[in-house]
């Protein structure tokens, strides 16, 4: 990859700016922690030494293994099970069916639509039908070969434009607006109609896959029903809390009898928001009294079963004046939910809300639809509709800028919603606004300062080309679900700290990031500190592992309750100190300080003479929404339309490609973002590397290829991943506005950074070449046969 | 069978039958679960461990394959405490987010410097294709194995 001068090597800014001064990450760890810093992860030892304990790590004498008969069939009407052979068995402890499910036997977080076990019908492949509880996992698998299932098909549905024809057989009968599980619509000014009257119109047809989120370690955990009839479950998720009042009721049980525990998960990125293993576990162990029952689903179960982002199609056309300036939108946004809500018409909502990206126009029509199939379930997944709106709005924004003959950052920039004024969604963001910031930076950065010289020097059969895009990304729930997060901190009788962190830590980092609030706002190191991770039994309700909100939240409630602690230890320690009041003391690490007479009180000193009572601090924050009111629908504001508060990046792709394979290298990929301000800037590039090589994944390999209901690319050697061959180096900048909602000024940062990829690659391959892909990843096939077309304009010259 | 094996430095004696798949024998029978498995086919590397020193996948090797070999898996890493200057440096530079792919990625990384101590960033993204992760995009992974063979050498294979 070193072929340009100007575009290989390192990045420039790839060193930190926090390094070389002595002290080395993990050192500092024993010092109160500054903001902005680089700090190591505290989790890093433990997984670097292979200690630590996922929730897939669990075995021990008498561990049963639990597993999932699933219905290998799109949609059909289960007539009848047998289990028979199946029970019979010697290793066999349970078999289970729907008729032992003794609360709803549904699941969901907006529409409950989706069975723990299938009783009625069969609505995908990866339905479960029948749980086993078994031995070990030779028993198990001979007991689920054994269970026998009587179907009757039925017509499946697996196009989203024909599940919505009148005659289309219906994939729940009882949903009121029959496949449709929910559609939206946001128009301003005079709409559509507007378009007639534009000088310019660019028009767009896209159609992007499914992808899926492929974490390293599958749906996993264990559980254990304990004498005195509590069901304790160990789970890999991101939502301990939710999963908690959903396994409840889908079971039959009270909630306070059910505890979740929310260990490290090995990834999640939306796939674990929501129920995997956990009902299932829930009523294995309730069938084997005292005995731990595992599960841990297979990388083929993770794919058949598991949620994907949504196969979306688009349709966009885009006017403006001969002077580049946008004067209408519409937009159509077509979401393959699959059989269950899973959090679908949410997604499609936030895909709605972003579907005009960043920009101003006056008038808009705007719509989107989720639409249940027969296909494998989409749900939550990092970006979470926001990729694909951004796929075609800032590749119509490229075709616009082509046509004008404008540079596309220039476009962009002319664009932009100024501060205080209207995105294309018609709702005023009311946060710190750094997008022009990050496009102007973006316009500086050698890559495209230098794309011009570097595209001529392409090598024969090769072509290249730099591509951008510009994003924006709205932070949690929206209006009217609560956006909550309720943080509990102790000062331990040994006089350390300990931090309860609420919400699930899947690889972000947050629960680092939780010691870096406290040691900040306590003053203390954090090798004095431990943390707690999510436990229904011992740390606070603080919603989801989702939505940029994590830190963001959380770290308010936090910042609330250390706040509430310092104060008291100040307090008390002024008493014993003999001091006039608190404000004469400094809080040191593991000390209190009287400067005025030099006195000090440890901390382990002060913990033994307080009250257990007096020990702990608790605080709330509940996060600012939009008074904006684009819309009054109702149902919309309820699946979270409009945001307050948004993070932003501009991004770009360089990428070279080969007229004779089709094949597209990635030869560069920057970011600058606005996510306010960085409390640990290494945490912040691990998320923004991290998305942008899904989204990377996203626009040129990946592909959950699926026909007539069923996964062909079922597992890792089908479905491509990208490797460290395949991502290029990445350079992360940071346009750094202070959000005043935020702690300590930070936005989200967890999902910004993959909405840009597919539209700057797809943008830089136009660039290349000419071509106009419209299905998407991008193969090299795809590739070769765009190249092909003779006529297509810009095209080979 | 009894298989005899050296594990971390330790001689071991096991009963297991012999076609039991080297990851369960060290998951489930040694309480060794720093070995992950992510796909069950060699696909993802996360099972990776050394055996006399090369890194091979321990989803795909059989008990039997043990007898008389040695192996270092992730917890025999860091000897008598200290990290071992790759681990280190993947604490450093941020290379460990969810940190399910990392103990196999830190095998191949130690496996890579064994034979080549000084790679380029090119020759390091060769060494790790075989390892997925799904968390990072690689970057701060080559930066630390970059920064780990800018180090003192490790020692020896162990």
């Amino acid at each position: 990859m070193a072929s340009a001068p100007c575009l290989s090597g390192r990045p420039a800014l790839m060193k930190h700016p926090g390094q070389g001064r002595g002290r080395t990450a993990m050192e500092r760890l024993k010092h109160p922690p500054s903001l902005g810093t680089v700090l190591a992860r505290a989790d890093g030892p433990a997984k670097v030494t292979g200690a630590e304990k996922y929730a897939a790590d669990h075995y021990g004498p008498g561990v049963l293994w639990a597993g999932v008969k699933r219905a290998g069939t799109p949609h059909a009407r289960l007539k009848a099970l047998d289990t028979g052979r199946a029970a019979d068995l010697d290793g066999v402890e349970a078999v289970l069916t729907h008729a032992q499910v003794r609360g709803t036997n549904r699941q969901g977080v907006i529409r409950k639509d989706q069975p723990v076990l299938v009783d009625d019908k069969v609505r995908h492949c990866g339905d479960a039908v029948a749980l086993v509880v078994a031995r070990d996992r030779q028993v198990l698998a001979a007991a689920l070969e054994r269970i026998e299932l009587e179907l009757e098909p039925l017509e499946p549905v697996l196009d989203p434009t024909r599940a919505l024809e009148p005659d289309a057989p219906l994939v729940h009968e009882d949903n009121p607006t029959g496949n449709l599980l929910l559609a939206g619509e946001l128009v301003r000014g005079r709409g559509r109609e507007a378009l007639a009257d534009c000088p310019l119109v660019v028009e767009l047809d896209l159609e992007l896959a499914r992808q899926e989120h492929a974490y390293l370690e599958t749906e996993a955990g264990w559980a254990i029903l304990t004498p005195a009839g509590a069901l304790e479950i160990v789970a890999s998720t991101q939502t301990p809390f939710r999963d908690r009042a959903e396994v409840a009721e889908a079971l039959g049980l009270k909630p306070e009898l059910v505890r979740v525990i929310a260990p490290y998960l090995g990834g999640g990125f939306g796939g674990k928001d929501g129920i995997t293993v956990q009902s299932l576990l829930g009523l294995a162990a309730l069938a084997c009294p005292g005995r731990p029952v595992k599960m841990w689903w297979s990388r083929e179960e993770s794919f058949l079963a598991g949620p994907k982002r949504h196969p979306a199609r688009l349709h966009y056309r885009l006017g403006a004046d001969r002077d580049g300036r946008l004067l209408a939108l519409e937009a159509d946004l077509a979401y393959d939910t699959g059989p269950y809500d899973h959090l679908g018409g949410v997604v499609m909502t936030l895909g709605l809300e972003h579907a005009g990206g960043p920009y101003h126009i006056e008038h808009t029509s705007l719509r989107a639809r989720a639409v249940y199939t027969n296909n494998p379930v989409s749900g939550a997944f990092r970006g979470f509709g926001v990729p694909q709106a951004a796929a075609a709005m800032e590749q119509v924004m490229d075709l616009l800028a082509r046509r004008l003959g404008r540079e596309p950052l220039e476009l962009r920039r002319r664009n932009l919603a100024r501060p205080g004024r209207r995105v294309a969604s018609g709702a005023r963001p009311e946060c710190s606004q750094g997008l022009d910031e990050c496009l102007q930076r973006l316009a500086g950065h050698r890559f495209w300062r230098g794309r011009q010289a570097w595209k001529a020097r392409a090598g024969p059969f090769k072509r290249r080309g730099v591509g951008v895009a510009a994003v924006m990304h709205g932070l949690g729930y929206g209006p009217v679900v609560p956006d909550v997060a309720n943080a509990k901190i102790e000062l331990t009788v040994r006089g350390g700290i300990r931090v309860y962190s609420g919400v699930a830590d899947m690889g972000q980092g947050n629960a680092s990031t939780c010691l870096q609030i406290a040691g900040q706002v306590l003053n203390q190191g954090l090798e004095d500190m431990e943390l707690v991770l999510p436990d229904t039994e011992r740390t606070l309700p603080s919603g989801s592992a989702s939505a940029s909100r994590t830190t963001f939240t959380y770290g308010q409630a936090l910042i609330a309750a250390a706040g509430q602690l310092r104060r008291r230890i100040l307090e008390r320690a002024a008493d014993l100190l003999f001091a006039d009041s608190a404000g004469e003391l400094s809080l040191l690490p593991g000390r209190v300080r009287h400067p005025a007479s030099g006195r000090e009180l440890p901390l382990a000193r002060l913990a033994g003479l307080m009250q257990d009572s007096e020990r702990v601090a608790v605080g709330r924050h509940r996060a600012p929404v939009s008074r904006e009111r684009p819309t009054d629908d109702e149902t919309l504001r309820l699946h979270g339309l409009p945001h307050a508060v948004f993070s932003f990046a501009a991004q770009l792709a360089a990428v070279e490609l080969d007229e004779l394979t089709g094949q597209v290298e990635l030869k560069g990929f920057v970011t600058v973002c606005d996510c306010g301000r960085l409390l640990n800037r290494q945490l912040a590039e691990q998320q923004v590397q991290g998305a942008v090589a899904q989204g990377l994944g996203y626009a040129l390999w990946e592909d959950l290829a699926v026909a007539d209901g069923r996964v062909l690319t079922p597992d890792l050697s089908t479905y491509l991943l990208p490797t460290s061959l395949d991502v290029p180096e990445m350079d992360s900048l940071w346009v750094q506005t202070h959000e005043p909602s935020g702690p300590f000024g930070l936005k989200g940062v967890g999902e910004v950074g993959i909405d840009g990829p597919l539209p700057a690659v797809a943008n830089a391959v136009a660039d290349a070449c000419g071509l106009g892909p419209r299905r998407f990843p991008l193969t090299p096939e795809r590739v070769l046969a765009g190249l092909g077309r003779p006529g297509e304009p810009g095209g080979k010259p | 069978m009894k298989l005899h094996f050296t594990l971390n430095g330790r001689p071991v004696e096991v009963e297991v039958p012999s076609d039991r798949r080297v990851v369960d024998l060290l998951r489930e029978e040694l309480g060794l679960t720093g070995t992950k498995e992510g796909c069950g086919q060699g696909e993802c590397g996360a099972c990776t461990i050394l055996v006399d020193g090369v890194s091979r996948l321990s989803c795909l090797m059989l008990a039997a394959q043990l007898e008389g070999r040695s192996l270092v898996t992730i917890e025999g890493l860091a000897a008598g405490g200290d990290l071992h200057p790759v681990q280190e440096a993947f604490v450093e530079e941020g290379a460990v987010q969810c940190g399910f792919c990392t103990p196999g990625m830190i095998l191949a990384a130690v496996d890579l410097l064994g034979r080549d101590p000084r790679p380029g960033r090119g020759d390091i993204r060769q060494g790790l294709s075989g390892n997925l992760c799904r968390c990072s995009g690689y970057q701060k992974v080559v930066d630390a194995v970059e920064r780990a063979a800018q180090g003192p050498l490790p020692e020896e294979k162990p």
